[in-house]
């Protein structure tokens, strides 16, 4: 149904045997036991599991913000584990998206510079960063209020700001770690079918943290942690849809 | 980079206007303080030296009475000069250029109906050189007006705008002049000196021939007060020898005996009292850099309280792909343009309340460009340090770690 989801012969994302080891000593927690998963590029993934599984540690490493204590991850063939500060942090500049449970949005500051804020590290001009982030914002259905702050939007206005700021620089990736943890279930909604969108319209390649199965249940596939491995991996064959497109769909 | 980067923090200060204002409030009070100090103080320093060169240069003044004693000047039993003296000085001590006896009187003086109380001084023509006077109008005393004591009067520009109005050196030549019990002619008028600093006006004086002053205001033959000019150029190490020598067997003293006059030497005088307030100057100025010192640890303060609010900001900023080195910068270039402007603005505080404190103080306002320029390069200096340090603590945290912290 998806063209996005046509298997490539080598994945975008790749962990091999990743563990992760927090503390030393007596306070040595080992939150990753050994982790093998690969994503391909367009795919929509859900990581659920208990508090506590892992999942939270599994995102930032995939997400380059943390690296991995043992083991491997390839990142479109890099071998990330091997890079540097810098290089992590260019690597999320070109290719990651971040969407954060508490929306992370800058204070006192407009929808649009928030959006902006990431095409200025990447040194873009005025007008390609303000094109860019009107376009984002468009795209999560924000047009009208780029002048808006934080503390004048809504949770759920805030989450499509985010999510804005996360896709406006077009990454490979968006990973979103609870992204409705903050919101209610309407609200909710409306950001699983932000996401499911952009997955399905734009070929971003989705990776979302939930323990709400309502929420999981918009992605493509499933991967469960427990107690830091991986208990389940298996495809949803029926994602939920949004209302409108079941019904164009049928 | 940079040009991004300062994009990036001059957007931040201008976000965060109040917790900049903050900021640098200690800064620009510091700076305005510490150049406030040192300017009026400069300016002290030169009223004091402006009045000083106004006394005359190269000027000794000797007055009767015991050396530094508990009472100063003109102890009771301490004998005056007499004109006599003068005379000696003037024709047995080399380098000597001219001696004025000077007798002094505080009077009310009265003419065109107006009242103006001052002093009225008893001297000869000799007094105009050891004064640096010059007449703006009409002429000094004849020898025959000194030696009898005429009804002759020269005034000094504030009586003559007190008494007779008009613009400078205009009115008040050939009028009359009451002192006391009797009427004087006016016969010149001195050219203004104009203030010499902190409320002293030099103008405000009615000379007379000293032999008018002995016998129609003081009734005595007191000299007061010596003036003797010396040559330009010469030492006055060796004029003061000669002199306090001279002086001593005039006044019969023994080899035991204490010098019973002192003698004043305005060059000495202008040294140790420039001197004086210099030193007052930097009292001032280590007060006032102490208050920089504290407006500095005011910023450290706001700065360290900044960076842990955001930290947060910080940990985004690294997740969305900023470089540590760009993190750092941004809040390297804020730190330094808030002090820099904390440096401005105090700079121009202290330049306005430094011309309005002067002209209260009545002494001439001095722009020093050493201070300015250092008090900016210390604030800038303070900027750069505690806004760098916190800030780079921030950047080498882990993104997820600042992410989280709250
Ligand atoms: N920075 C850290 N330092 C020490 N322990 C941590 C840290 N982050 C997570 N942990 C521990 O690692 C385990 C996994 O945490 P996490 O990945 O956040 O779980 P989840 O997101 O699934 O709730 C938990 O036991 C947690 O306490
Ligand atoms: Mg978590």
């Amino acid at each position: 149904m998806s063209a996005a989801q046509s298997p490539s012969a080598t994945p975008l994302i790749r962990l091999a045997a990743v563990t992760k080891v927090y503390g030393t000593g007596q306070a040595e927690l080992l939150a990753l036991k050994g982790i093998d998963l690969s994503i391909n590029a367009g795919e929509f993934v859900a990581i659920m599991g208990p508090s506590g599984s892992g999942k939270s540690t599994a995102m930032n490493i995939l997400g380059c913000l943390d690296t991995p204590t043992g083991g491997q991850y390839l990142f479109h063939g890099a071998h990330v584990e091997a890079l540097t500060r810098d290089q992590r942090a260019r690597l999320r500049r070109r290719f990651l998206g971040f969407v954060f449970q508490g929306f992370n949005l800058l204070a006192r500051t407009s929808a649009q510079e928030n959006v902006e804020l990431p095409l200025l590290y990447r040194g873009d001009s005025a007008e390609v960063r303000r094109a860019a982030a009107s376009r984002a914002l468009a795209s999560v259905g924000l047009t009208g209020w780029e002048e808006h702050t934080p503390a004048e939007l809504s949770g759920g206005q805030q989450q499509r700001v985010a999510i804005a700021r996360a896709i406006v620089t077009q990454p490979a990736v968006l990973l979103a770690d609870e992204p409705t943890g903050n919101l209610d279930s309407q609200r909710s909604v409306e950001i699983m079918e932000l996401l499911q969108g952009l997955n399905e319209a734009h070929g971003i390649t989705v990776l979302m943290v939930t323990h709400e199965p309502d929420m999981a249940a918009y992605a493509r596939r499933l991967v469960h942690f427990v107690d830091g491995h991986i208990a389940s991996d298996e495809a949803n064959a029926s994602p939920t849809r949004p209302l409108a497109a079941t019904t164009r769909s049928h | 980079m940079l040009l991004n980067t300062l994009f990036i923090a001059l957007r931040s200060i201008r976000r965060n206007l109040l917790r900049s204002f903050l900021t640098i409030l200690g800064i620009v009070i510091g700076v305005a303080a510490v150049i406030t100090m040192v300017t009026l103080g400069n300016g002290a320093t030169q009223a004091v030296q402006l009045k000083i060169a106004s006394l005359g240069s190269n000027l000794l003044m000797v007055r009767p009475g015991q050396r530094q004693g508990p009472g100063g000047a003109g102890g009771g039993s301490v004998p005056s000069f007499k004109e006599a003296d003068a005379e000696a000085i003037l024709t047995q001590i080399g380098g000597v250029a001219t001696v004025a006896p000077e007798g002094r009187s505080s009077v009310t003086v009265i003419a065109n109906g107006r009242n103006w109380a001052t002093t009225v001084t008893g001297s000869s023509n000799a007094w105009f050189q050891t004064g640096n006077w010059t007449l703006a109008a009409g002429r000094p005393f004849t020898d025959d007006e000194q030696v009898s004591g005429a009804a002759v009067c020269v005034i000094g520009e504030t009586v003559r705008r007190e008494l007779y109005g008009g613009a400078a050196g205009s009115q008040g030549l050939g009028e009359q002049l009451r002192i006391k019990q009797f009427s004087c002619t006016v016969i010149g008028i001195l050219a203004s000196k104009g203030q010499a600093g902190m409320g002293n006006d030099q103008d405000d004086t009615v000379l007379v021939p000293l032999h008018t002053l002995q016998r129609r205001v003081t009734g005595n033959r007191i000299v007061a007060t010596l003036l003797v000019a010396m040559q330009d150029g010469a030492d006055s190490a060796p004029i003061k020898n000669a002199l306090t020598q001279l002086l001593r067997e005039r006044r019969k003293l023994g080899d035991g005996d204490d010098d019973n006059f002192n003698v004043l030497d305005t060059q000495q005088l202008a040294e140790t009292l420039s001197g004086t307030t210099q030193v007052m100057t930097a009292l001032l100025g280590a007060v006032a850099a102490v208050s920089l010192l504290v407006g500095g640890i005011g910023i450290m303060n706001i700065m360290l309280v900044s960076v842990t609010e955001r930290t947060r900001e910080i940990g985004l900023r690294l997740a969305i792909g900023a470089l540590e080195r760009e993190v750092l910068l941004q809040f390297l270039i804020e730190a330094v343009v808030l002090s820099a402007l904390g440096g401005v603005a105090g700079i121009v505080i202290a330049t306005v309340a430094s011309i309005l404190l002067s002209s209260i103080m009545g002494i001439p306002y001095l722009f020093d460009p050493a201070i300015n320029l250092l008090s900016l390069a210390f604030s800038a200096g303070i900027g750069v340090i505690f806004g760098y340090f916190p800030a780079r603590r921030a950047a080498q945290l882990d993104p997820i770690e600042a992410l989280r912290h709250e």
